[in-house]
């Protein structure tokens, strides 16, 4: 089959220029005096692709995250579109989940989502290639090659998956949904993609918690990345041997 | 019988070469076109007869690019396209048979799934939120001055 031409790229060029300058002016005056404007200065050009020096992971400190608290729940499901329902045929991409120690009374709470393997089974055992993980360490689907086949949510340890059962409507335009397709966390890679943590995080530091850490463990400098290097954090089914990017502190 | 055949050989192929020669597109010149909303797009990305025969093409490589690579341009991007083209008496691009995408597609008799998953509406801007894209506050890239990323 023929690749379509593309009228050369001059043009192309030109619009990445004025949408460079745009965007600058516009964070100039989105700033209030004293602000300090992270995210300009580190984002990630919108025409380059992501890259492996990037490895986005997340450490939760279970003796931060509040018992009752589902702020990071109901952050996802305003993010992604989802119900919030959380019926058999429901989507949920984080749970909160409770667990205790029997022999000791030890008890905690904490957030369980898809957690970003380095060696994901869901993308193993995908027979089309849709479940993937990202060269900076987001395990995604692509709803265009899944055929909702459902291998990978039987896979994954963490039932971090759902599918769509019914068809949707009034979708996040960020965030395209449909009837037949497996999905799950995405550390809301629309939000990381323009230099945002995920929602969920979000949401926890608003609750003022500060449970949550998100960012890339690769980067020495990194909030996460201190965090793990300076406390003992767990692997959720670390026998497994899949090196989560989600982590937990605490249990 | 053998100079019969040829004869009929010969006349095929001058048939089919006239039906090639023929640019479809003119052919099909006097016949109704759809007609649609075009938005508030006044000036497509490319021009008209480029994107009416090869947006498929271009979206198709854009989706690839952005989904596994997270390129996200919006050049070629459909949340693009429906940012334009939404029509401005349903806020869509297919809700109506008038509607941008709907009309041509629906004239062509050529079925699309994009609307399954894909929003059909531009996004609405949530108050406060209009310069979302470019006001970050925190990366998750950086170190936090306030607490030297340590954790009590």
């Amino acid at each position: 089959m023929n690749e379509p031409k593309r009228p050369e790229s001059n043009l192309e060029n030109g619009d990445r220029r004025s949408f460079l300058a745009a965007s600058a002016a516009v964070a100039g005056s989105a700033v209030a005096p004293g602000v300090l404007l992270y995210g300009i200065a580190q984002a990630k050009p919108a025409e380059e692709a992501v890259t492996d020096k990037v490895r986005w992971g997340m450490l939760v400190d279970t003796t931060k995250c509040a018992t009752g608290c589902t702020d990071c729940v109901t952050a996802c499901n305003t993010e992604n579109g989802l119900s919030g329902k959380t019926g058999p045929q429901d989507s949920q991409w984080i749970r909160k989940v409770d667990i205790k120690n029997l022999q000791t009374g030890a008890q905690h709470t904490l957030p369980m989502m898809c957690q970003h393997c380095e060696h994901p089974p869901c993308v193993d055992v995908c027979p089309t290639g849709a479940s993937f993980k990202r060269a900076d360490g987001i395990v995604l689907v692509d709803r265009h090659i899944c055929i909702g086949c459902r291998y990978c949510m039987m896979a994954c340890p963490y039932k971090a998956r759902s599918f769509v059962h019914e068809p949707l409507t009034e979708q996040n335009p960020e965030v395209p949904r449909g009837k037949g397709c497996v999905e799950s966390c995405t550390f809301c890679v629309q939000r990381v993609d323009r230099d945002q943590s995920p929602a969920c995080v979000e949401a926890c530091d608003k609750a003022g918690h500060k449970a949550m850490v998100f960012g890339d463990l690769n980067n020495p400098e990194s909030d996460v990345a201190k965090a793990v290097k300076a406390y003992a954090t767990t692997e959720v089914r670390g026998d497994l041997r899949l090196n989560t990017g989600v982590r937990y502190q605490g249990i | 019988m053998a100079r019969l055949s040829s004869w009929l050989r010969l006349a095929a192929l001058i048939g089919a070469a006239a039906v090639l020669a023929a640019p479809s597109f003119e052919a099909a010149a006097g016949a109704d076109k759809p007609k649609l909303e075009h938005g508030k797009g006044d000036k497509c990305v490319e021009d008209t007869d480029f994107m009416r025969r090869n947006h498929m093409e271009l979206l198709k490589h854009h989706r690839d690019e952005t989904m596994h690579q997270g390129i996200r341009t919006t050049k070629y991007s459909l949340k693009q396209c429906v940012a334009c083209h939404a029509s401005e008496k349903t806020g869509s691009v297919a809700a109506t048979k008038e509607d941008f995408c709907a009309a041509c597609h629906s004239y062509a008799g050529v079925k699309l799934d994009c609307w399954d998953c894909h929003a059909t509406k531009p996004m609405a801007k949530k108050p406060g939120q209009a310069e979302a894209q470019a006001e970050v506050k925190a990366s998750p890239l950086m170190p936090n001055p306030q607490n030297g990323g340590a954790k009590q």
